[in-house]
């Protein structure tokens, strides 16, 4: 496991299995937590890139229920959906996530929402992917350019170490 | 399958003898002898996992005579903990806007919102 830690959100890279956990804790109660990952109205509020405009084709968010979303900037569009396997109020979402730019990879979501008392609540997401390649590009699909550029200092780095 | 660089970097360290022997070496440069010595396994068992470490960046083999000393390519593992920590980043802003959410929201709130019980009651209105 190889765990980075600053302020709240912890991030966990498991290295026998590929699967990204991460743990941050909320200043509000199970119920409200809950609220905001289910209510697509609140959905767009926070869970896409903040420079992306975030537009839900559907989410309904209940055991057997589905979601599609998409992300859009300069003319470009990037769609997400997947299922809602099992949906428990304030206890627990269990999910697929699949990044229409590789619909054959999937990655397989927990939620869970565990009362801390005194209104807050410690959030634990889980994917869990086929390969460590698919997680490896799955988490980079996630995220911005900065990664690009890692990797192409990575391969810089890895290129001059080879020579 | 050609995996990508961070990928080779994961699989070399997605064993517990590999981890152990980038922490050993993370302390200085060892010998191959060396970095044997603590594990009941053979010179040639080391030499393999060395092999995966070394084609995945994370360690490089010195010209230095008979001893050709194993090390450690620190940037390439400081390279992943800054790929971890910007995606970190990332979901740090994503919960610090479900923060202004919460924040925003009433305190007596359903956990599941009233069009959604609407619809699960469908034929009832």
């Amino acid at each position: 496991m190889m765990t980075t830690r600053t302020h709240e959100t912890e991030i966990t890279v498991d290295q026998d299995v590929p699967l990204v956990r991460i743990t941050r804790d909320f200043d509000a109660p199970p119920e409200k937590v809950f609220r905001a990952h289910t209510d697509p109205d609140l959905v767009t509020q926070w869970l896409g890139p903040r420079r992306l405009e975030m537009r839900i084709d559907h989410y309904d968010c209940r055991t057997g229920g589905s979601y599609r979303y998409v992300h859009a900037a300069d003319g470009h569009e990037f769609g997400f959906h997947g299922c809602f396997h099992e949906v428990r109020p304030a206890e627990l979402i269990v999910q697929t996530f699949t990044f229409e730019g590789v619909p054959d990879e999937v990655a397989l979501e927990r939620i869970a929402f565990t009362d801390l008392g005194d209104g807050r609540t410690r959030l634990t997401s889980t994917s869990l992917v086929d390969s460590f390649a698919a997680r490896d590009a799955f988490v980079a699909s996630g995220m911005e350019t900065g990664v690009r550029e890692g990797y192409e200092r990575l391969d810089e780095v890895l290129a001059a170490g080879a020579a | 399958m050609a995996p990508d660089p961070l990928s080779r970097v994961f699989a070399a360290l997605a064993d517990p003898t590999r981890r152990d022997m980038v922490a050993r070496l993370a302390a200085g440069d060892a010998t191959v002898n060396e970095l044997a010595a603590p594990y009941d396994v053979t010179i040639q068992a080391v030499s393999k996992h060395l092999r995966v470490l070394h084609d995945a960046g994370l360690v490089s083999r010195t010209r230095d005579a008979q001893r050709r000393p194993v090390h450690l390519e620190a940037e390439v593992l400081d390279l992943m903990t800054k790929w971890i920590e910007r995606y970190r980043r990332e979901a740090e802003e994503r919960y610090r806007r479900l923060d202004d959410v919460l924040a925003a929201m009433p305190d007596d709130v359903e956990p599941v919102p009233p069009a959604r019980s609407r619809l699960a009651q469908e034929g009832t209105s």
